[in-house]
């Protein structure tokens, strides 16, 4: 079966990947200045005390023999314990990862909703005015990062017309009855649309702010493809046929161009999952990102090594996903 | 006598240089009856066909003319009315069937698509007459066909399943746009045939653009021969091959190969006649004016 030996690949070299970047990140850590002994004591502090805590938190080892222990730790899932917080990663790490997820997936689902109504209304205005304007946005879409686009947002909707919340996932006061912290997926599945609501005020910005250039990208990619596609043979069959221009872009043109789109998507939205680290620090939102920054500021060290060890499991399992659906969608390759 | 396809006057230009591309074409095509278009590379067979279905490229315009479908002039139509008629009263047998069907389509829904989307049939009866029509074009299994998707087929197999949707919803026209060209020599006699029996089984007008004119010979009853986008001869079969009348006519015939004496045939088409052509056609658009006159 294809997509099971696809699969097993996959999991082998994603291993490799991660232990890869394991020691990558666990050396440059260690190796930049700065040093979380010198956040956690006054100024001031004996030679010797700083020596104690060294010792303490066995940063006083070599970097090899630091690596050692950590990784065998964490062959037994013990990522260590946060230098700030004094609780352990792992659970402080996975606290985090549903609110940036959510915030992704909506971020991914804004960019493919505009990219690809962005793209059908270029291709079926194609050689017209339209589709000059459609370009242009594109551009504009591709060339602003998306800090930058949550910085006009905030102006646009947060100052001078406040719709949305600028700030944080959720309002404070709301009672929150959820058991995960899938907050906006529990909502909806509880019914409790009042949540619903507020949870998508919160994300609506941040989420809007990391889809734009992505939903660029699809855009222009998309269109690219479209324009190649109802210019083919089977199109112009379909038009003698009776369809109109619309409806052959739709269904002639649209399955065979969403291929070659999918993979860049895929590419992108890892990017677009890095993006939140800044995003999420920008609106105060309580995600991974917000809290890798936070880790970095303070030299949290073990708590760096496992929101880095998170991004590389999710980028390599969106790699994944990309890659089956991408077998699944070809006709051509779930037979083979 | 006025026939099921009558283009009269239709003459087309570039749209961006003006440069004419089709100068007052009148093709006749009583119901039943097979009408070859011949010419060489470039001489607008082709965008004939395509005008009559109402698929020319944006960059083509059409300057005046009717091209009269069952008596009614299909550029005197709205665009959704000229659709649903072309779509409902012909249908196109494409030259490459390699790309003619849509990739990630099965078979059947690419030959029901017309009859229940635009003629408006119940889907089971569109899928008993898909069914029908595979037969018809001998192919074996069609139910299994059906479920199939293009890539698991042979480019004759997909041919014959382009004929069969073709032919599906009984137009009374069918444009073939070459259609052998795109296929193995030992291929293209079968498929030749079996057009031939679909026309005169089904009394299909049928408009055959090829170059081929052995293949104009078995299949058409008359034809008409196309330089630079003007008809320079419109006979029958019989004639044009016993007696062509126009200088380009005879260079085209002399320069069909030949088994019987290879070495005699493949002559290419003198220079002479060429610019004789030529010159017909300039002296032709000297006195030309376009009605209306509103295009420089």
């Amino acid at each position: 079966m294809l997509l099971l030996r696809l699969t097993l690949s996959r999991l082998l070299t994603t291993l490799i990947t991660l232990v890869g970047v394991a020691v990558i990140v666990f050396v440059v850590i260690r190796v930049v200045p700065g040093n979380p002994i010198a956040m956690m004591l006054p100024p001031g502090a004996s030679a010797a005390d700083i020596d104690r805590l060294k010792a303490l938190y066995g940063l006083d080892k070599s970097i090899a023999e630091q690596f050692l222990i950590w990784f065998g730790n964490v062959l037994h899932g013990d990522f260590g314990t946060s230098i700030t917080t004094r609780q352990p990663v792992l659970s402080l790490v996975l606290d985090r990862l549903p609110a940036t997820l959510e915030l992704s997936i909506m971020a991914l689902v804004i960019a493919v909703i505009i990219g690809v109504t962005l793209a059908i209304l270029g291709t079926r205005l194609r050689g017209r005015k339209a589709e000059a304007g459609i370009d242009v946005a594109n551009g504009i879409g591709l060339s602003v990062p998306d800090f930058l686009w949550g910085l006009a947002l905030i102006l646009l909707f947060g100052v001078i017309w406040p719709v949305f919340q600028i700030s944080g996932r959720v309002s404070p006061r709301l009672e929150l009855p959820f058991t995960s912290q899938f907050y906006l997926f529990e909502s909806i599945v509880r019914l409790r649309f009042d949540l619903t609501a507020d949870l998508l005020s919160h994300m609506f910005m941040p989420a809007l702010a990391l889809a734009l250039p992505l939903a660029a990208i699809i855009s222009q990619l998309l269109k690219q493809s479209l324009k190649e596609t109802v210019n083919l043979d089977y199109s112009v069959l379909a038009r003698t046929k009776g369809y109109s221009e619309t409806r052959v872009i739709l269904s002639e043109a649209l399955p065979n161009s969403i291929l070659p789109t999918l993979t860049l998507v895929g590419v992108q939205f890892t990017f677009l999952i890095g993006g939140t680290i800044i995003v999420e620090r920008l609106f105060s939102y309580e995600g991974l990102g917000n809290m890798a920054i936070d880790a970095v500021i303070n030299r949290d060290l073990p708590l760096i090594q496992g929101i880095v060890i998170l991004f590389a499991i999710l980028f390599t399992f969106v790699n994944l996903a990309v890659d089956m659906t991408y077998a699944f969608l070809n006709p051509k390759l779930r037979h083979a | 006598m006025s026939g099921f396809l009558e283009i009269r006057g239709l003459s087309a230009r570039l749209a961006g240089t003006g440069q004419r591309l089709l100068r007052s074409v009148d093709i006749s095509l009583p119901a039943g009856s097979v009408r070859g278009l011949v010419g060489e590379s470039g001489a607008g067979k082709s965008m004939i066909g395509k005008a009559v279905l109402g698929v020319l490229p944006k960059a083509v315009e059409i300057v005046e003319g009717e091209i009269l479908l069952d008596e009614q002039d299909l550029l005197k139509v709205p665009p959704a009315e000229r659709r649903r008629l072309i779509g409902a009263k012909a249908a196109l047998i494409p030259q490459d069937p390699l790309t003619a069907l849509n990739p990630s389509r099965r078979i059947g829904p690419q030959i029901t698509d017309r009859l229940v989307d635009i003629l408006g049939w119940e889907k089971a009866r569109a899928a008993s007459r898909a069914l029908e029509v595979l037969v018809e074009v001998s192919i074996p299994e069609p139910e299994r066909v059906m479920r199939l998707y293009p890539h698991e087929l042979s480019g004759g197999m997909r041919q014959r399943i382009l004929i069969a949707s073709a032919f599906a919803a009984e137009p009374k026209l069918i444009v073939a746009d070459e259609p052998t060209t795109a296929l193995d020599v030992t291929v293209q006699k079968q498929i030749l045939k079996l057009i031939s029996q679909l026309q005169a089984r089904h009394g299909t007008a049928l408009l055959f653009v090829t170059h081929d004119l052995g293949v104009v010979s078995k299949v058409c009853d008359t034809l008409s021969v196309l330089y630079a986008g003007k008809v320079v001869e419109d006979t029958t079969v019989q004639r044009f091959f016993a007696a062509p009348q126009h200088p380009y006519s005879q260079a085209l015939l002399a320069a069909t190969p030949r088994h019987t004496d290879p070495a005699a045939s493949l002559q290419p088409v003198p220079q002479a006649v060429i610019d004789a052509a030529m010159a017909e056609v300039a002296a032709d658009d000297a006195a030309w004016r376009p009605q209306g006159g509103a295009h420089g």
